[in-house]
Order: structure tokens, then C-alpha cells, then sequence
């Protein structure tokens, strides 16, 4: 069944997206720089690169537990140009507010994205601000762009994967999805989930000081890891295989998970980067995380493998392999 | 369609009650049961609980295993 | 998490895994066990139980998701019901993503339909509360764990006068199907695993009247994987004992004559009556369809939608996969056209359909 208008699924990070950016936005903007699709554009300069990043945030509601769409939208961006390799630096910030927004709620949200700049060590140089009718928009969206200094030494690239290379994982998932889903109690679940929503770039920055041999990073937000580990072995001669008992998981956010019948390997996260790195330096990387305060529940959660080449799988707890797939859209809950 | 899982009874309210597992909490609806208590474990399928849990037979259940060999 | 983690024990799994190959080889002939629930499918699927049988044992898939085999023209019923001016949709979240004769409700949501999804009969209750100027349809579907909870919502509604709540009834009733199954020519079962929590309000009457007159072993089980396993275990020591009956393995929160009151409301609100099985055909006394007294709550009745255009796409195997004679591996649309991005047939659309399962989980 071919789609002919947009649904809510082609903005979820799953299959529809990629078809999305293949089918229409590949197609049209081609070329070398935007066909690597990482999460930043490099730019290569003689003494360094330049990245180049942009992201646009709409989020119901837009305060929730462990933060709200400024801070999210600060984040993103930081971790885009992290992983990407680079030092974030300088950032943009374009608003679209719907009439009739409180000030007071827009000067919350500013404040919450100068700490975050702040703590992150980036500046937030230029900006724009538009208002539109009531209704036509949903309360508040902001777009940041990012631009960052990479150090031509670090050299990225899901090419440089090969077998036996570990995947890492900087702590515990699924946390910002669901702290989103409940904060807007459809479900009238309580809970205490915070949003993971963090900047990683100095987590990042260590870890690339601390070994030469990592070889990709990603952030996995939309899709959560299921969407990035497909991502990364994507038409590749390479597999990957995780582990379900290494994976590092809050109880309660498994708990929630089986009430709404979700898979905590397609939520969202906000604060979590995954890496790939060479087998006899992966618990180096994974003991540096863990003294970073956005790192401490880090773990090598699983390998890169000859076959089955470009699928993921996960090793269950009943010691079976089976498939991880790449989310197909929207998570509903299940009930059945 | 049958998703439904044991949670804990926390408070009876009515025909409501606040049902746990772990630290999360959710209200649901236990008018097709009787008798529904505060520490009992409850069966819950689309915000209602469907039955309780018999908690002899759940660890009867862990231990079938062993009459197996 | 209580009684639900102590089931994970890796090991112990592994020593009834050891156990099962061990009646694998005694019986020594395929034996085919048949699973009616969804959520059965779903966890042999995610924990990769099919697997680790011994070759002999084939676990097949049966219809048990009441999404899958909720009629094509039921679907467009609910698109066409969507588009009248001033109603809302309320579904589970399951119903969205399936694919009618033309569109589905989430296509539909994008042209502007009011849909909300819900996890509970209760909060689609609340919205036609919160909107008296609307009319609130609840897409009724699901079995008999379901079943009375949309009964009790009805009821409740009634007593609280609530007029712009109405249902498209669609729910069906289990162990008709099941028996539609085993008359069926050429289906070879040998085993039925039993859905846990429709079990829950049925009790176990329905399968020991099945399990005597088919002779045919049929075990009621939980929901872990150490459950199943234990389940096709004692599935197949019945049938190397040849002593085929009916076992409850998922004891902790199945009573032998189920849950009374619940089926007690479901009586008092539904009637029984044959019904249409997507992909199955028409069976017997395996429907449910409001009773006069709460016809008032009968959208079928209140809108009088016709579809005279519904029609099912003819190549896919989906009808014998919910029989359970072929695996979606047999069908030559797997994979290849019918996916979850793209879904086919019934099977495909909902997350806990067989194929959409075997794709997810088990494609090779």
C-alpha cells in the first residue's frame, strides 16, 4: 500500500522515516556530504573538520520529568556533532511559538536551554522567532542548529567495523520515551521515570581521548537501539548480536513496558550514546564512562559478527537468538 | 488479546483500587472481582483487574519443575 | 517484578528444553501444538521458543488475535464511521495500523478522522464524557478476556445515562473456533496450548468437552517462557501417555470455573451468535452482538453503515495460516511484498499476528 500524505509514523525514527529520507530527501538534495547520513555533516577543512548539524524539537507535553523541549532541543544537537566525532560549539535557536503561549512558560524553557549551554560549554549565537496563528501550531517548536571543530586524528565511520568489535552502551534505556508518555497520563500511570536527556559531548570527548580505537557512535534517540543497530548494519557484510541480560534497564521501566506491552529496545532516549569499538579496548572505554556521571551504568551489552550479515540480533534470556527489527512506526500500546 | 500481568493491591477505593508493581502505580477497576484486599496480587488487563493471583500456585508452578525429573 | 521475574531462570528453561527433546525422540513422529493467543505467539516469537524444539515438534499459530481476524468489512465499517461529522474513534492501539478494503484508521487520522487511542473500555467511557456534544464510538473487538470489560463499561454506562457512547461489536468467543478447527479436513493438531487469560474468565469446561471429543491434550498456560515450555512439555507427555485431558498449568491465576462475575456481565450485555472469522470464514455461535436491552449502545444499529465494497485481497495464504495449515514461510507474499510497512493480509497488520510475529522474530 503506498502512502500518499504523512502519518504520524513517518516522523517516528522507524522504517517509514528512512523510506521518507531515501524517497524524497536523498533523491533531491544528493550528495556526498548528506549521502554518509551521519548525524552531522563533516566539512573537511586542511587542519580540521568542520561539523554541522540541525534538528527540530516538538514534544507533548513540553515540561516533563527530567527536563522539557529547551533542554531536549540542546541536547539533541550537542549529541548530534559528540558523536559525529566532533567539539560542539556554537548553536542556533529558531522559534516557532503559537499565539497565545505564556511568557512565563517561554522564559522557563529559555532558561532551562541557557543552563544546559552553559554546563555544555557551547554558546548560542543567533536565533529567530516566529508566531503563528493559535491552532496552527502545537504550543512551542524550536529548531537548533550546531556547528562543532573535529580534530582530524578521530576517524569515524561504520566502515571501520569489523567482527569481534564490541557495542557499548553508556547506561540504562528507554527512559525518555516513557517519562514522556506518562507525564502526558493517557495511561494514568504513576511513576517516577525522569527523561534521560543529557548533553553527552564531554562523556564523548573522554572517551576519545582515552583510546584511537573506536570506531562509530550514535545517538539512540527515535527507535530508541533497535532503529540505530539497523541503522548501522544496514546493507553492510556484517551482523550484530546483544545480549538481553547486559542490557542496562531500570525495573520500573521494564515493569511499565509490560504493562503497555512495548519493547524497551524501540523507546527513545535522550541522554545515551551507543559505541563501537575494538574488542581489546571496549572495558577501557566502558570503565571511563562509568566515572563520567553520564556514564556510570555503562556496559558492553554486545558484539559485532560475521553472520547473519546486516540483521541484529539479541541473545534472550532463555539463551535463544532471534531478530531485532528495525520499528516500523509509532509505538501503540498493545493490549493484546 | 490478552495482555495482562500480576500487580500488587495498594489501597481499595469502590470499585477502584491502586494496584503497584515495582514504584509504578495505576488505578484499575476491580468490579469483576470479589472480595479484592489490599496485598493482594491482581491480574490486570485493560484497566481492570480480571483475577487475583493465587500465590501458593505461583511458587507451586516454580516448583513443578522438580517433580519433572 | 513479583511473579513474573522467578519465571526467567535461564536454567531451569534449559533443563525442560532438555526434557521436551527427550519426548521429542519417544514419540518419535511430528507432532503438530497449536497456540490460540496472541500474546503466546508473540513471546515464542520473542524469547525464539520455536527454536529450540526438537524437529519433530512444529509449534504452529492459530487465530489468536483478535485484531487479525476482526473482518475486513468490520475495518471499513469504523473508517466509514470516522468520517461522520462529530464523531470520535476510540480504539485500542492495536486496531490502528490495519489495512480496511481502501484506507485504515491511521491513514484516516492523517485526513483529519478525531481517533483516540485507549488502554482501557473505561477511558473511552470518559471520553464520550468529556465530549457530550460528540458522538463516541468504541471499536468493541477481543475475546473472552476482553469481552466482559467492555460489558461492564456498557452496563456502567447505562446506569450513568450516558447517551453519546456507543460500540461496533466485534468480539468473539474462543473455544467455537478452536472446535471449528479440529472438524476442519486436513488440519493435523495434536496439542492445543490455551490462551491463559481467556482462560481466566472461562475456566476449563470448553476444553475438557474439547479435549474428550477430539482427544486431544489441552494445557492452559501463563505467559513466561518457562510457562510455554512447561506447557508443551506436559502437551507432550499427555500424548506419549495417551491420556489426553485437560491441565492447567497456569494454576496461579486460573480457577477451574474461571472468573464467574465476569462472564456473568458478559452475558447479561452480549448475546451469542455465528460470526464472521477473517480469513476463517463463518463459525458457529463464535460471536457476540449486543442484547435488545443495549441496543441503544449499537453503533451497527444507530448509523446503519453498509459496505458493499469490502473485499479481500485474494493471493495471501492468511486464511490457511490461521487454520494453522501453512507458516507464513509457506507463503509466497512473505517477506516480499507483505511486511509490516506494507501488510498484505490480517496476519501481517497486527503486531501479535503470526506473520507479523515470524517476520519480526524469526525470518531468516
Amino acid at each position: 500500500m503506498k502512502e500518499n500524505k504523512i502519518i504520524l509514523s513517518h516522523g517516528s525514527g522507524g522504517k517509514l522515516m528512512y523510506s521518507l529520507i531515501e524517497n524524497i530527501f536523498l533523491k533531491n538534495f544528493k550528495n556526498d556530504i548528506l549521502e554518509k547520513l551521519y548525524d552531522s555533516g563533516i566539512i573537511e577543512f586542511e587542519n580540521f573538520d568542520l561539523c554541522f548539524t540541525t534538528d527540530s524539537y516538538t514534544v507533548d507535553p513540553i515540561f516533563f520529568k527530567g527536563g522539557d523541549i529547551g533542554k531536549l532541543s540542546i541536547c539533541g544537537t550537542i549529541n548530534d556533532l559528540a558523536v559525529t566525532g566532533a567539539v560542539p560549539l556554537f548553536l542556533s535557536s529558531g522559534f516557532i511559538i503559537e499565539e497565545g503561549f505564556e511568557i512565563e512558560n517561554l522564559e522557563k524553557i529559555v532558561k532551562s536551554m541557557e543552563e544546559i549551554s552553559r554546563q555544555a560549554k557551547v554558546k548560542i549565537i543567533t536565533g529567530d522567532t516566529k508566531v503563528v496563528e493559535r491552532g496552527k501550531i502545537d504550543k512551542i517548536f524550536i529548531n537548533t542548529s550546531g556547528v562543532g571543530i573535529k580534530d582530524k586524528r578521530i576517524k569515524l565511520g561504520i566502515e571501520k567495523i569489523k567482527e569481534g568489535d564490541v557495542v557499548i552502551i553508556n547506561g540504562e534505556i528507554a527512559e525518555h520515551g516513557l517519562s514522556v508518555l506518562i507525564s502526558r497520563d493517557t495511561f494514568k500511570i504513576d511513576a517516577d521515570i525522569k527523561s534521560d536527556c543529557a548533553p553527552l559531548s564531554e562523556l564523548i570527548s573522554e572517551i576519545l581521548k582515552e583510546t584511537d580505537k573506536i570506531k562509530f557512535m550514535r545517538d539512540p534517540t527515535r527507535g530508541g537501539i533497535s532503529a540505530t543497530l539497523n541503522e548501522i548494519v544496514k546493507n553492510r557484510n556484517f551482523g550484530i548480536v546483544i545480549y538481553e541480560k547486559k542490557i542496562p534497564i531500570k525495573q520500573d521501566v521494564k515493569a511499565i513496558c509490560e504493562i503497555l506491552g512495548f519493547d524497551p529496545l524501540n523507546i527513545a532516549n535522550e541522554g545515551k550514546v551507543v559505541v563501537i569499538c575494538d574488542k581489546k579496548e571496549g572495558e577501557r572505554v566502558v570503565k571511563k564512562m562509568r566515572k563520567n556521571k553520564y556514564g556510570e551504568k555503562a556496559e558492553i551489552i554486545g558484539e559485532v559478527v560475521k553472520k547473519p550479515e546486516g540483521k541484529v540480533l539479541i541473545e534472550t534470556l532463555t539463551g535463544s537468538l532471534r531478530i531485532v527489527d528495525m520499528p516500523i512506526g509509532e509505538q501503540f500500546p498493545r493490549i493484546c | 488479546m490478552c495482555l495482562a500481568i500480576p500487580m500488587k493491591v495498594e489501597k481499595v477505593e469502590g470499585d477502584f483500587a491502586i494496584v503497584s508493581i515495582g514504584n509504578v502505580k495505576r488505578e484499575v477497576n476491580i468490579s469483576l472481582l470479589e472480595n479484592v484486599k489490599k496485598g493482594d496480587y491482581v491480574i490486570v488487563h485493560a484497566g481492570f483487574a480480571i483475577e487475583k493471583l493465587d500465590k501458593k500456585e505461583a511458587e507451586k508452578t516454580l516448583e513443578i519443575f522438580k517433580e519433572i525429573k | 517484578m513479583k511473579y513474573i521475574e522467578q519465571y526467567r531462570n535461564t536454567e531451569k528453561q534449559k533443563e525442560i528444553i532438555k526434557e521436551i527433546h527427550k519426548y521429542g525422540k519417544l514419540i518419535n513422529r511430528n507432532v503438530n501444538i497449536m497456540e490460540v493467543c496472541g500474546t503466546h505467539t508473540m513471546i515464542i516469537g520473542k524469547y525464539g521458543i520455536r527454536k529450540l524444539m526438537p524437529e519433530n515438534i512444529n509449534l504452529i499459530s492459530g487465530p489468536g488475535c483478535p485484531v487479525c481476524v476482526t473482518p475486513i468489512n468490520y475495518i471499513d465499517t469504523a473508517i466509514e464511521l470516522s468520517k461522520i461529522k462529530d464523531v470520535i474513534i476510540v480504539t485500542f492501539g492495536d486496531m490502528m495500523k490495519v489495512p480496511g478494503s481502501f484506507s485504515s484508521l491511521e491513514k484516516e487520522k492523517a485526513n483529519h478522522a478525531e481517533i483516540f487511542v485507549v488502554y482501557s473500555p473505561i477511558d473511552a467511557l470518559k471520553i464520550a464524557q468529556d465530549n457530550k456534544d460528540k458522538k463516541v464510538i468504541f471499536l468493541s473487538v477481543g475475546f473472552e478476556t476482553t469481552t466482559p470489560l467492555i460489558a461492564q463499561t456498557l452496563k456502567i454506562s447505562k446506569e450513568k445515562n450516558i447517551k453519546n457512547f456507543y460500540i461496533l461489536a466485534g468480539n468473539k468467543l474462543i473455544p467455537p473456533v478452536m472446535e471449528f478447527l479440529l472438524r476442519e479436513k486436513d488440519t493435523e493438531i495434536d496439542g492445543f496450548i490455551c490462551p491463559g487469560h481467556v482462560s481466566v474468565i472461562i475456566g476449563l469446561s470448553n476444553y475438557i468437552s474439547i479435549s474428550e471429543r477430539f482427544n486431544v491434550p489441552c494445557v492452559i498456560s501463563g505467559f513466561e517462557p518457562f510457562d510455554i515450555l512447561l506447557s508443551i512439555y506436559l502437551i507432550l507427555k499427555s500424548i506419549k501417555e495417551n491420556d489426553c485431558k485437560v491441565i492447567n498449568e497456569y494454576k496461579r491465576t486460573v480457577r477451574e470455573n474461571g472468573n464467574i462475575k465476569a462472564r456473568k456481565v458478559m452475558y447479561e450485555v452480549f448475546d451469542v451468535v455465528d460470526d464472521e472469522w477473517r480469513g476463517i470464514g463463518l463459525v458457529k455461535n463464535s460471536g457476540l452482538k449486543p442484547k435488545d436491552k443495549f441496543l441503544d449502545f449499537d453503533a451497527e444499529k444507530k448509523f446503519k453503515i453498509i459496505n458493499k465494497n469490502s473485499k479481500e485481497k485474494k493471493e495471501c495464504l492468511c486464511g490457511e495460516v490461521l487454520k494453522g495449515k501453512k507458516s507464513p514461510f509457506d507463503c509466497p507474499l512473505f517477506e516480499k511484498i507483505c511486511n509490516p510497512e506494507n501488510p498484505y493480509g490480517p496476519c501481517m497488520v497486527s503486531s501479535e499476528g503470526t506473520c507479523s510475529a515470524y517476520y519480526k522474530y524469526e525470518r531468516k
